[in-house]
């Protein structure tokens, strides 16, 4: 009987190798319930964190993480328009879930907002996360979906990111970094110092609305109330307006409410701005809390709202552009644009006239 | 010590504890009714009553019929200004200051013999 | 909103402002005085509470009134009366191992000789903010190896509820909870402001809130004894204008009366449960320290022995140190109602809501901060001083 030929010792591993490699290779998955340090140390354990996680949900081209910086073909992008907007923010909010949205969806429409208002087209945002250790995967995971569908419904790309664990205590759960670039096309130039005396100021609704989720998702207060963030990308809104009105000045009303966006355009233009209180749009439910509370309504935090001035025979379209759009439908012309008192913005209350001027820190419930 | 709102009674929460749900404008709160209870009635009466809230209690019971009295002196004390000033319009200046005392003297009268 | 938007409204308001105008100039003849414009005095009416302070501000209301008529800032305000002594001792509490303070939000920016409770709660003290006394109460029977204390501030109005949530710590015997008392009456404050020299009023604007605790009858020796008309308000700004036709209707009949516009709201007897409470609980302190006004006999309320270990003073035996005002702080004129806001030195200077040097700065129903939040525009309008008697 012939001798069956035993494979070789040099083959044998070779198959192991071979095998071991192709294992190698495969996309990773994550270990364990939660993140721990090793996740943030560079490593395999990070790799697979990055694969499993966060690259799967954002849907980034392989091809394109295998460098350490996301790369962009400029010629398109001078095909739009003639500016780059580039801007950055971190996103530190408690708790992570709140009515109405939570903070990926936050950190993908709070950039993509900063970007639209100066009227660039939203293109491209990074995405850097700082985790506490101990953060559960499922929380990641839901957050980080969050992020991708929100910038898939804002028609933006998540191109570049970093990622980092912290020890427990170092970081409240999750921070998140984004910066995000787009284009602004050349006929379109609104900036802070760009209203003029006459100008009439308009929002696309109701003010306070995020201030009011977030303050009732902490649940300190214990109140209970319908209120939802009105968290929302706002450049397709913004595009509707641009597309026929030239839009002087623009900023999304963000921390410090509509006060503090007001008296910093007020400076920049040096001009004086009147407002209409009996004109500002805020929902029953948040006056309540306002009420309940001693807070006011100019000074709570929006996530889904901006404030334009456009030129007087301009605002009716403007306005109209606004309210046809399913996130203006509660707009409103707030005010106008006048010569005196330059730096300055007036209330016209029901009754008589009185500075608004921003707050020193945060709005606090008051008993007097 | 000021900050009180008026808000409706819109449940009873815990009887023995005496709290009850109130409503302001769309937002409720869990809110102490020990002081504007009555011990004769049973905590249910105060469903629907309105109620003045301060640091989470309620401290007192918004008197409708009050309400509207004070809506419509209020009312009345502008409409009175009107007609003076209507009339005092037609006056020659030497007169106008007596005729204004007289007026509002009169005014003052009606509304105190209320 | 019912019962709130109904007396903001524009046109009722115009009213009224014309029946103040209509009445101002027969109050004066009445007390004898001629016009601001003939060099004679406008008649003085002063809004004790806090609360008016900050309506008749956040609604313009002083640009539309007369030249003749001065509204002067009265010192109902807890937060800005609250000694820096007394934040101080509030300070310690909070620096204490394992407390929590908890506090309503006007005490966190008020400045102790140091620091602020903000600042302390940056420094890592516990320092919470709550809506109500009995959040703090909620709080320390789900954190029993805490201490708990919570900073009670406020007039009749506020302190019924700390008396109720004292008794309810008593009931169900919590022991890591207690209650820095730091409430205050009206009626000593009310005298003090009549019997002063410096001050010449005309008439008050009365304390709604406070009086729906405590009632009407107390304030009869402002108009028995010292003949001045005293006309309960409410808060919003139909409600004080109201109050003003009264008063201004009053002194241009002569009359001296305890009036209660607030009818809706206030019982003639105010709160009988609240005042029950109020009796169990607290006891008047002999004197209390107030800022600027200096020590007024039996103006402070302190927990009675019966309810000792809850009293944080005594439990962790504090001692009130006698801190006086910096230099350049004009507050104690200002709650006295002798200087207006603008009159003080530093006022918009260096002392602004982001750099208070006084409390009437920080608190927002103080007058400097309601003028400079919301009224500084008046003055570009209008030249007051403050030397007119």
């Amino acid at each position: 009987m012939p001798e069956r030929s035993k494979p070789s010792l040099q083959s044998k591993h070779s198959s192991h190798f071979a095998r071991i490699e192709r294992a190698r290779r495969k996309p990773g998955r994550v270990q364990g319930p939660c993140v721990d340090l090793a996740h943030g140390g560079g490593g395999k354990a990070m790799r697979d964190l990055i694969d499993d996680v966060i690259v799967s949900a954002f849907g980034t081209d392989r091809q394109s993480l295998q460098d350490d910086q996301a790369r962009i073909a400029l010629a398109p992008l001078m095909a739009t328009g003639d500016r780059l907007a580039f801007t950055t923010d971190s996103y530190v909010v408690t708790p992570l879930f709140f009515p109405g949205s939570d903070i990926g969806k936050l950190a993908v429409n709070g950039t993509v907002n900063d970007l639209a208002v100066s009227g660039a087209k939203p293109m491209y945002l990074s995405c850097g996360l700082v985790i506490e250790e101990g953060l559960s995967l499922e929380i990641l995971r839901r957050v980080v979906g969050s992020m991708a569908e929100a910038a898939q419904a804002a028609g933006v790309t998540i191109v570049t990111g970093d990622t980092k664990v912290v020890p427990r205590g170092q970081c409240d759960q999750l921070f998140i970094n984004t910066a995000g670039i787009g284009v602004i096309p050349t006929e379109r130039n609104p900036h802070a110092q760009g209203i003029l005396p006459g100008d009439v100021l308009l929002v696309n609704g109701t003010l306070g609305d995020h201030a009011a989720a977030i303050l009732l998702a902490r649940g300190e207060l214990q109140l209970e109330s319908a209120i939802t963030s009105d968290c929302a990308a706002l450049h397709g809104l913004i595009d509707s307006v641009c597309g026929e009105v030239d839009v002087h000045a623009m900023r999304d009303i963000t921390r410090g409410g509509l006060s503090a966006v007001l008296n910093e355009l007020a400076m920049a233009s040096e001009v004086g701005l009147v407002v209409d209180e009996t004109a500002l749009p805020v929902r029953a439910d948040v006056r309540g809390l306002c009420e309940l509370l001693g807070f006011d309504p100019v000074h709570m935090a929006n996530e889904g709202k901006l404030v334009m001035a456009v030129a007087a025979a301009d605002a009716q379209r403007a306005l109209a552009l606004m309210r046809a759009h399913p996130l203006g439908q509660d707009s409103a012309i707030i005010g106008v644009a006048r010569d005196n008192l330059p730096g300055m913005v007036t209330l016209q209350t029901a009754l008589g006239e009185r500075i608004l001027d921003m707050l020193v820190g945060e709005p606090v419930p008051r008993i007097c | 010590m000021c900050l009180g709102i008026p808000g409706q009674v819109v449940a009873i929460v815990d009887e023995p504890k005496l709290l009850g749900l109130v409503d302001v404008g769309g937002v409720r709160r869990v809110i102490n009714l020990s002081l504007v209870r009555d011990e004769q009635q049973p905590l249910a009466t105060l469903v629907g009553l309105w109620v003045l809230i301060h640091v989470g209690f309620a401290m007192s019971r918004i008197d409708e019929a009050e309400a509207q009295r004070t809506l419509t002196l209020l009312a009345e004390l502008g409409e009175l200004t009107e007609q003076e000033l209507a009339e005092l319009a037609d006056q020659p200046r030497a007169e106008l200051h007596h005729e204004a005392e007289h007026a509002a003297d009169a005014a003052s009268d009606q509304e105190r013999s209320r | 909103m019912k019962h709130v938007d109904e007396f903001r409204d524009k046109a009722l308001g115009e009213r009224l402002f014309a029946r103040i105008a209509a009445l101002v100039p027969r109050a004066q003849r009445r007390l004898g005085r001629l016009p601001v414009s003939r060099g004679g005095q406008p008649i003085k009416l002063m809004e004790v509470c806090g609360g008016h302070t900050h309506t008749i501000f956040k609604y313009g209301l002083v640009g539309l009134l007369p030249e003749d008529l001065e509204l002067v800032h009265g010192p109902g305000c807890p937060v800005c009366v609250l000694p820096i002594g007394r934040v101080d001792m509030a300070i310690e509490l909070a620096r204490m191992p394992g407390a929590v303070l908890c506090t309503f939000g006007d005490a966190l920016r008020v400045p102790g000789s140091e620091l602020s409770l903000l600042q302390v709660k940056a420094q890592g003290a516990d320092v919470r903010t709550v809506y109500s006394p009995a959040d703090a109460l909620t709080f320390a029977q789900h954190h029993p190896e805490r201490e708990v204390i919570f900073f009670g501030l406020g007039f009749e109005t506020t302190a019924p509820s700390t008396a109720l949530v004292v008794r309810e710590a008593r009931a169900l015997g919590v022991p890591n909870f207690s209650v820095f008392s730091n409430h205050i009456t009206i009626m000593p404050t009310l005298r003090a402001l009549l019997e002063s020299p410096e001050l010449s009023l005309d008439g008050f604007v009365g304390p709604g809130h406070v009086s729906m605790v405590i009632g009407e009858a107390p304030y009869a020796p402002v108009a028995e004894q010292y003949g001045k008309p005293l006309v309960i308000a409410g808060f919003e700004p139909l409600d004080v204008l109201q109050a003003i036709v009264m008063l201004l209707e009053q002194l241009a009949q002569g009359e001296a009366r305890i009036d209660n516009q607030y009818s809706r709201v206030v019982p003639p007897a105010g709160s009988l449960l609240a005042q029950a409470a109020l009796r169990e609980v607290f006891e008047p302190r002999a004197s209390f320290e107030w800022r600027g006004l200096g020590s007024i006999p039996s103006s402070g309320l302190q927990l009675r022995a019966a309810f000792a270990q809850f009293d944080a003073e005594r439990r962790f035996q504090l001692h009130e140190a006698q801190v006086p005002d910096p230099k350049a702080c004009e507050c104690g004129k200002i709650l006295a109602g002798v200087l207006q806001p603008w009159d003080c030195k530093v006022f918009g200077t260096a002392c602004t809501p982001q750099t208070p040097i006084g409390a009437c700065m920080v608190s927002s129903e103080g007058a400097c901060a309601a003028y400079y939040n919301y009224g500084r525009l008046t003055t570009l309008r209008q030249k007051r001083s403050s030397t007119r008697a």
